[in-house]
């Protein structure tokens, strides 16, 4: 195609789809976002909108565009798409639909179909050669960027909006992902370790200062850290020494009741009042000791019989908790777990701090951030060291780490301790925070949930334990009126995402390496890495 | 005759209506090169797998400087029998440098705490490895692919790296099961001279081999199994004269 024709297609395509956004999409009032007034690009055709800008991608010659501007297009189409989808339901057929949107769909097509004639060309190499006060400027800037988008989206009530909007946010970053802005930010984040570690902690504790007061989100985000927790630790477990485990949130649930019990509770069975920072260890060391106890005899087993028994103490930890009166208080659990009071501070009391009023709530968030911090401690600097690389030994080739000085048991053993002790830390935190605890919060799913938050997000990374734990609890929340649809939802949104990024959301570098790479030709060797044992008696 | 250093008893290995290794007698010495020959299926990987932990011998005595060794392979390797694989068994995708520094994993003790805290005992046992898994890159001249994923390497340099890695946990006896496989005759001389290298540093080596030229240019002793049996054991040259070496090889004369 001649450069006039694409150029005819990628002016045409954003016209229309900028025209189309600030028309009418609906033929009937009422639907979010005032959709059957034109004008204005309300609800979420501003994000069509914001989505033509990328047409520019079809005028200037920048490495990555094709691609960039094709994901925008595609992006544009699913926006569309997906309130076409509720316009349909709520209007009553195809009538709900108005010109604006059908506009809009054949802009964005036209951009789709430029986006085609591009000639193929190589992955962007992002390297702008800019001062090092800049680069962090930029990183800081990136999460200034994260923490408004953050605080703005969570303000969306509408499902399909709030759709509409994580669609656009996918858009955008499979955009930035194919001009290699991430490639230069993650290399940017390793040069600069220390001001993006400060960064991130300031953007966190910043959080419960944007809500004004109120303590929905903030609470759901304790939530969050708590699940992070659990996560890392998880983590250490099945992304670093690469043993599943399916039936980790047993251990959350043994923090959990130790929590519970010696709070002094209104409705418990002990009456002991036992201090907050004892309990806190007390409850990380029992699940770490019942770690062990699981572990020893079951670590001699590999991959899928390990799952198997995982699962099976898993079970077998919510039958006991469902049964054992006299202890557990069976079905009716411990309730009425009482705010908090460590370090002369009242967790259940609101606080102003700088003129802003925070909600109690705020206070576990920020426990949550110290425990998620320590979490983050640990897994970092046990990931690089001996420890961690004998894990990673074991999960790459356990003979062969063996045969090479690894105590393999031991330390199989020691994740597993490592990664409970974690858990039942945010176990006995989320005793306050959900004020009781019942068998019912620890089934199985909740062990899938955590395993999937933790592949979703990228196993052996620490922000992909904390973004696949966010992502697991706000999007529920958020897709509240699919009601029991949203674990379906949820589902296909998984198996897609293990089709298009089987390495997670933020992947190791050494995953990626191992899902992504084809085995190079003329290297036989490594092929007997998965072969047959050398205890094979031909020799 | 110098101290001996790794002394094999009687060793079997009897799987269901096999039996693998029979009642092997062996010695190596300290800063000795010894070959272990045999025809296919003679059980010579076997007798390495129970010599490394891999394998528990149905009957026999494996003693290493004196000690009777057993348990898991790891405890073998922390003893001083270091091992590499027929079939290379690197982690491929940790880097070289990264493999070499799992293999100092027995010669380190930094628990968590202080791998948590990096207190001064992490920096230096830390740079100590990391110095040591240098030299040893360097050594076996992989220096220039330190940072190189394990599986990327060249077949010949996998092998390399494979010892290296077995060489940081700083062992008495390496255990080379078929080093030359695969290679063509330059690299097969080159790795006749890192083997020569290696006993240089004082290390005794025992290797598994087809190739005649390769042991018997190589080796101060030879040991030929067949059928799971010592057939013979001696120099090169007394191995090569032996008839029942010929007839094992060749199969008997007829008529």
């Amino acid at each position: 195609m001649t450069g006039r024709g694409r150029l005819a297609l990628v002016v045409g395509g954003a016209v229309a789809l900028v025209v189309g956004s600030v028309s009418p999409w609906a033929t009937f009032a009422g639907f979010p976002g005032k959709m059957s007034l034109g004008g204005f690009p309300g609800g979420a055709r501003l994000f069509a909108l914001l989505l033509a800008a990328a047409a520019v991608l079809g005028l200037v010659d920048i490495a990555g565009r094709r691609r960039a501007l094709l994901a925008a297009g595609l992006g544009a189409v699913a926006v569309i798409g997906v309130n076409g989808v509720a316009l349909v339901d709520q209007g009553g057929g195809v009538g709900g639909v108005a010109w604006g949107a059908w506009l809009a769909l054949a802009g964005a097509g036209l951009l789709v179909a430029a986006a085609r004639a591009l000639p193929a060309e190589p992955a962007a190499e992002l390297r702008p050669r800019v001062p090092a006060v800049a680069e962090v400027a930029a990183l800081c800037a990136g999460l200034l960027i994260l923490l408004g988008t953050v605080v703005w989206a969570l303000r969306i009530n509408e499902s399909s909006r709030f759709v509409s909007f994580l669609v656009f946010v996918a858009t955008v970053a499979v955009v930035a992902h194919h001009l290699g802005l991430f490639a230069w930010l993650s290399e940017l984040s390793d040069r600069h370790r220390r001001t993006v570690v400060l960064a991130s902690a300031a953007v966190a504790v910043a959080f419960p200062f944007t809500q004004q007061g109120n303590a929905y989100w903030i609470r759901v985000f304790a939530s969050i850290g708590v699940f992070a927790v659990a996560a890392i630790g998880l983590n250490v477990v099945v992304g670093l020494a690469g043993l599943l485990d399916l039936g980790y949130v047993a251990f959350f649930g043994v923090g959990a009741y130790v929590g519970a019990l010696l709070a002094n509770a209104s409705l418990t069975t002990v009456h002991v009042h036992v201090p907050f920072v004892l309990v806190i260890f007390l409850g990380g060391g029992i699940a770490a000791a019942f770690g062990l106890v699981i572990g020893a005899p079951t670590l001699r087993l590999r991959g899928d019989y390990l799952a198997i028994v995982t699962l099976g103490f898993g079970e077998i930890f919510r039958i006991t908790a469902n049964n054992w009166d006299g202890l557990t208080r069976g079905p009716n659990g411990i309730s009425g777990v009482p705010d908090l009071h460590a370090a002369g501070v009242n967790f259940g009391e609101a606080h102003t701090v700088l003129g802003v009023s925070l909600p109690g709530f705020a206070n576990y968030y920020f426990l949550e951030l110290v425990l998620l911090a320590a979490a983050i401690l640990v897994f970092t600097r046990l990931n690089d060291s001996r420890i961690g690389r004998a894990w990673v030994a074991i999960r790459e080739d356990e003979l062969a780490a063996a045969a090479s000085g690894v105590d393999t048991i031991r330390l199989k053993l020691l994740a597993f301790a490592i990664g409970a002790f974690l858990a039942g830390c945010a176990g006995t935190v989320n005793a306050h925070v959900t004020t009781q605890v019942s068998p019912d919060s620890y089934t199985f799913l909740e062990s899938i949930l955590l395993v999937a938050a933790v592949v979703l997000g990228g196993m052996g990374t620490v922000p992909g334990a904390l973004l696949g734990s966010a992502a697991l609890f706000v999007l529920p929340e958020k897709l509240r009126s699919f009601q029991d649809k949203r674990l379906l939802l949820f589902g296909a949104a998984l198996i897609l995402l293990m089709r298009f990024r089987p390495e997670g959301l933020v992947p190791s570098r050494r995953r990626q390496r191992e899902l992504r790479e084809e085995a190079p030709e003329g290297l036989p060797g490594l092929a007997g890495a998965t072969g047959a044992p050398p205890g094979s008696p031909v020799g | 005759m110098s101290t001996t250093l790794l002394d094999v008893r009687g060793v079997t290995k009897r799987y269901e209506g096999l039996l693998a290794v029979d009642g092997v007698d062996l010695g190596v010495a300290e800063g000795e090169i010894l070959g272990v020959i045999g025809p296919n299926g003679a059980g010579k990987t076997t007798l390495f797998n129970c010599l490394t932990g891999l394998e528990v011998p149905t009957a026999g005595e494996i003693r290493f400087r004196g000690s009777v060794l057993g348990g898991r392979p790891d405890r073998f390797t922390r003893a001083g029998v270091a091992r590499t694989f027929q079939n290379i068994r690197l982690f491929p995708h940790m880097s070289a440098f990264e493999n070499v520094l799992v293999g100092r994993h027995c010669r380190t003790h930094v628990g968590i705490a202080s791998a948590i805290g990096r207190g001064p005992k992490f920096r230096r046992e830390e740079g100590e490895s990391r110095a040591k898994a240098e030299e040893l890159l360097d050594f076996v001249g992989l220096r220039r692919s330190a940072g190189a994923m394990a599986r990327n390497l060249s077949y010949g340099d996998q092998r390399r790296l494979e010892i290296a890695r077995a060489l940081a946990s700083e062992p008495g006896l390496l255990l080379l099961d078929e080093p030359r496989a695969g290679m063509n005759a330059q690299e097969t001389r080159a790795a006749a001279e890192l083997v020569r290298r290696i006993r240089d540093r004082g290390v005794a080596v025992a290797v598994i081999e087809h190739d005649m030229r390769f042991i018997f240019g190589l080796c101060d002793r030879v040991a030929v199994l067949v059928q799971g049996r010592k057939l013979v054991e001696g120099t090169p040259a007394e191995v090569q004269a032996d008839p029942r070496v010929i007839e094992a090889y060749l199969g008997a004369p007829t008529g």
